[in-house]
């Protein structure tokens, strides 16, 4: 990271005015972004503190333009002085909260397992189902990946409600699993492509199964990709609406359904809307920020070589 | 069914007339009686639900567990016949049996649902109509309109494409605290479109109070109202989805600049290349084949744009903002009109992998080309 850019300085030195006036643009070019990326997220988080008063006149910032208050958390149950009395809302947003939790860990285990096995197999050995070969049975798993929600959607519906699963967690967790599992097989090939082969032989002349130099051999090098490919499949479960919004009602409901049906009949209580919003969008922040590395290397898996 | 010639990296493997044949009678025996008991209580629960037979469950949930029996007794029979060639088969079998059951029948009872007139809120039910839903589709104005917003919101990816490389070449470029501009420039992609769209697109963008409609005043906007005109309506669509998806291209460009040899660079700057044409005759080349990826990923992405419209606009003003996805939804939610929505669905479906497979084509033509 530090090698590559030292040639850069040499050759900027040179002419000192377009060093500072290059250094000026990216810096200057780097904040604005940066606001742009900090400033929602900076108002989601003031506007629970707001009262109605200081929505509605803009506030800004906090002790200088307006005194923060727990409004927005209150309404929740999630402040201070309300957290040990019992809350109806603070219940639902709970079982809201819980339920995306369970769908999107439930969902993401599931097509680690699943999609890591897979991958594996189609890295590893030659496949010949009827007339279909290992690129083919490749192709069909990443081809999921252009299947748009909306074609899926009416279908499962029904099927759902044949089947019982309609406003469950496990058909949510089902579906999720199908969304993110192209996704997953993508990492995970390019991640066990990158395993040299002579250590599963050596496993295997050492006498262990197939599966056990699986178990025992690759799948501890190959962890790191799948905290990656778990993480990045995290990311889309928890933030999914769509398949969310049509087959739950009561029970199953999760935490972006829940924001997004959040009109009363005197309008947005703003405050409370923004705490809401905070809350759904504090876990993955956390862990975007503390696991970057691995939502970084999921993302570009595959993309240079 | 799998027919599997030896590995590509030789495996020692156990040729298959070693395997003693108890075993693989076992092996066979097992999936004939989970075949059977499958087909049985598939035949059974048609004979019920239409009411041919008082024997039976009253969901089909039963059978989601014989399938999962069936798919268990397909692995074991793979092992007992096949030995260690079964064993690898049985790295694949779980997601495929997975993927078939979740993405096979429901596309196939789609097709079937598409050519019925079905409105859940009406008595009549199900009923078989043709082709009926296909003219009307082809009839209907705003679907026709939601098809043009797609190819819109599809033509706004150049421009994320644009700045994405932009803030790429930024955070390669040699800059202090770059670990903590990525972070930032990451955050939004984390962040749930439903919830930016409600405190970005309802807030933030607010006629009256808004920080960005005051911002917007200032600058000159006399009337910054974001979401009432259908042009401006969609550029704000456009932005919002940009600002959470420009950071997935970024970080996928960033890679591809990272990766990229420095020799070459440097060797363009010895040549007395200026930075811009370094950029537009190396580095710009060289990165074609990770933009590609990272476009076409995002085309994809793209192409399902739905949730954001749904919480900002519900499609208006009009139908200008609608994208295909949040109109089907709306055709469901607000008219219950199953059969109708399902085929403007299949309909979408067609055309996407029509496109995608253009475009796959296209690109690898054009990447060959320019290299």
């Amino acid at each position: 990271m530090s090698v590559q850019t030292t040639d850069y300085t040499v050759s900027e030195i040179r002419s000192p005015a377009a060093f500072i006036t290059s250094r000026v643009f990216i810096y200057g070019a780097l904040i604005f972004w940066a606001f742009v990326c900090l400033f929602p997220i900076y108002w989601t988080i003031t506007t629970s503190f707001k009262s109605a008063v200081d929505v509605t006149q803009g506030h800004l910032i906090p002790f200088v333009d307006f005194t923060p208050d727990w409004k927005g958390w209150r309404s929740l149950g999630l402040s201070p002085d309300s957290i040990f009395q019992t809350s109806t809302v603070r219940d639902e947003f709970l079982k809201r909260f819980m339920n995306s939790v369970i769908t999107s860990v439930g969902a993401s285990s599931l097509a680690i397992i699943i999609g890591s096995l897979a991958a594996y197999g189609l890295v590893r050995y030659r496949y010949k189902f009827a007339w279909f070969k290992n690129e083919d049975i490749s192709f069909f798993f990443l081809s999921q990946l252009i299947l748009p929600p909306v074609v899926l959607a009416l279908p499962f519906l029904v099927l759902y409600r044949e089947v019982a699963l309609l406003d469950t967690r496990i058909g949510l967790v089902l579906l999720y699993t199908l969304m993110v599992l192209p996704i997953v097989i993508w990492i995970m090939r390019d991640q066990f492509n990158s395993i040299p082969v002579e250590l599963e032989e050596a496993a295997l002349v050492d006498g262990l199964s197939i599966w056990g130099a699986f178990f025992r051999i690759v799948m501890p090098i190959a962890l790191p990709g799948m905290v990656a490919a778990f993480i990045l499949a995290m990311v889309l479960c928890w933030n999914e609406y769509f398949f969310a919004a049509l087959l739950t009602s009561t029970d199953a409901k999760t935490i972006p359904v829940m924001v997004a049906s959040q009109t009363g009949s005197q309008g947005i209580n703003w405050w409370s809307m923004a705490a809401l919003a905070t809350a759904a969008i504090a876990p993955l922040a956390i862990i975007g920020i503390a696991l970057e590395r691995y939502l970084i290397m999921g993302m570009t898996a595959g993309s240079v070589k | 069914m799998a027919e599997q010639t030896s590995t590509a990296n030789a495996w020692p493997a156990h040729p298959a007339d070693l395997i003693p044949t108890g075993r693989k009678r076992l092996g066979w025996g097992l999936l004939a009686i989970a075949t059977l008991g499958l087909l049985a209580i598939i035949v059974v629960q048609i004979l019920y639900k239409t009411e041919m037979s008082t024997v039976g469950f009253d969901t089909w949930r039963p059978v989601v567990y014989a399938y999962i029996l069936w798919g268990a007794a397909l692995g074991a029979w793979q092992v007992l016949t096949r030995g260690e060639d079964g064993q690898r088969a049985l790295f694949l079998l779980p997601a495929l049996l997975f993927t078939i059951a979740m993405v096979i029948f429901p596309t196939l009872f789609g097709f079937y649902i598409a050519l019925t007139d079905w409105n859940l809120s009406s008595f009549s039910g199900r009923r078989f109509n043709g082709l009926d839903n296909f003219w009307q589709m082809l009839a209907d104005p705003y679907y026709r309109n939601a098809l043009f917003n797609m190819v819109l919101y599809v033509l706004a990816v150049l421009v994320e494409y644009v700045i994405a490389f932009g803030l790429a070449l930024l955070l390669n470029a040699q800059i202090r605290a770059r670990k903590f501009f990525r972070v930032v420039f990451l955050l939004p992609l984390m962040l749930s479109p439903v919830a930016v769209s409600w405190m970005v697109g309802k807030s933030l963008m607010e006629y009256r109070f808004g920080p960005a409609a005051t911002l917007a005043r200032h600058l000159g906007w006399d009337n910054p109202a974001f979401f009432s005109d259908p042009i401006t309506a969609r550029i704000s669509i456009m932005m919002l989805d940009a600002w959470t998806f420009i950071p997935f291209m970024m970080i996928m460009l960033l890679a591809g600049l990272q990766a990229m040899s420095r020799e070459v660079l440097e060797a363009a700057r010895v040549d007395g290349a200026t930075a811009w044409q370094t950029f537009w005759q190396v580095t710009f080349p060289l990165m074609l084949p990770v933009s590609v990826t990272a476009v076409i990923l995002r085309i994809i992405f793209k192409l399902k744009l739905a949730d954001i419209i749904i919480t900002l606009t519900s499609g208006g003003p009009g139908g200008a903002t609608d994208s295909v996805s949040s109109f089907i939804y709306r055709e469901y939610r607000d008219r219950s009109n199953v059969g109708y929505g399902t085929m403007l669905a299949m309909a979408y479906l067609v055309i996407i992998i029509v496109f995608v497979t253009w475009l796959l084509k296209f690109a690898s033509r054009f990447v060959r080309n320019v290299n």
